[in-house]
């Protein structure tokens, strides 16, 4: 019975202090790396909460996924950070004094706070005991929130189409393969046949003419 | 000593916080502030996961893999808009973002 609290602790201690790190450490390198550690930790207390599936999908998602992007476009930004932290302290207590606000209000809330009685009657679909967390999970996510996945899945399609648009950028000076002029030529578009006059050679306006 | 859903929820209250604390920190680096963003949304995973788990209905967890979603492209997205206006600009500081005079 100690073991799980232990993990907990562990897990959740981990998980605060490296999300600490993540906004006060100076090169934002660090903070990813930072990121990845509260990720994965929160994951260990997903999976010691019994939701085994999303705490991997959390590893595979944002450690996998979005970190690698943040990693990616700071390392692809030439910018200098240090410059970035400027007024790092002047916006301590601003900070400090909205965070304390927020977590007051926050305890003062769960402090406050008991569970209605009727809730365990208004469950919508309760979490079957002889199967595993992703079959229970996929058996709802399926039938009753097939609608609800869709969707999602559309905000996917619609969040990569964006970022390419975003992004995507031609330049003037490159040159592309362009398929259909391609398909359009024709040998009588793409050769000339000059008698060239013996010990003159080609003239260079036909030579201009014909490179055309 | 057993691990009760109060625990769970105090971790997701101060990482919520942390994230807070996090934007008003870092209010010149926008990628710090999207970080911060990302664990405001951890946090809020959290707390789904836990009601889920202690009540006992797994409609929470349906509910927790839509944020996480919603959270990938949003940083897919911030993250591209950042990349187009660090082209533009030549840096990311979010001080001076007032092309439009708003």
């Amino acid at each position: 019975m100690i073991l799980p609290a232990l993990f907990f602790y562990l897990f959740a201690g981990v998980c605060v202090a490296s999300a600490v790190m993540v906004i006060v450490s100076r090169n934002p390198v660090h903070s990813v790396l930072y990121l990845i550690l509260a990720f994965v930790n929160a994951s260990g207390l997903f999976v010691l909460m019994g939701a085994e599936f999303l705490g991997m999908m959390l590893i595979v998602v944002y450690v996998g996924a979005v970190a690698v992007l943040f990693l990616f476009v700071i390392m692809m930004l030439d910018v200098d950070f240090t410059e970035l932290r400027e007024g790092f302290i002047e916006y301590l207590p601003i900070g400090l004094v909205i965070g304390g606000i927020f977590l007051a209000e926050l305890l003062l809330v769960a402090g406050g706070w008991v569970m209605n009685p009727d809730t365990a009657k208004s469950i919508t679909a309760a979490i079957p005991a002889n199967l595993s967390n992703t079959e229970a999970l996929g058996l709802v996510l399926y039938t009753k929130y097939i609608h609800y996945f869709q969707i999602a899945g559309m905000v996917l399609l619609v969040a990569m189409i964006g970022a390419i648009v975003l992004t995507l950028r031609h330049k003037a000076k490159v040159k592309r393969q362009d398929i259909n002029v391609q398909n359009a030529r024709t040998p009588e578009l793409a050769m000339a046949v000059r008698k060239v006059a013996s010990g003159q050679g080609l003239q260079d306006t036909d030579a201009a003419e014909w490179v055309k | 000593m057993t691990i009760g859903l109060g625990h769970y929820l105090a971790v997701a209250a101060t990482l919520f916080t942390i994230g807070i604390l996090g934007i008003f920190l870092n209010r010149k680096n926008i990628i710090v502030i999207l970080m911060s963003i990302e664990l405001i949304l951890l946090a809020v995973n959290i707390n789904l996961v836990a009601f889920s788990t202690f009540l006992g209905d797994i409609v929470g967890q349906v509910f927790a893999l839509l944020v996480l979603t919603v959270a990938a492209a949003e940083a897919a997205i911030g993250l591209a808009v950042l990349v187009v206006y660090f082209r533009n600009r030549g840096s990311i500081a979010v001080e001076d973002v007032n092309l439009m005079k708003g």
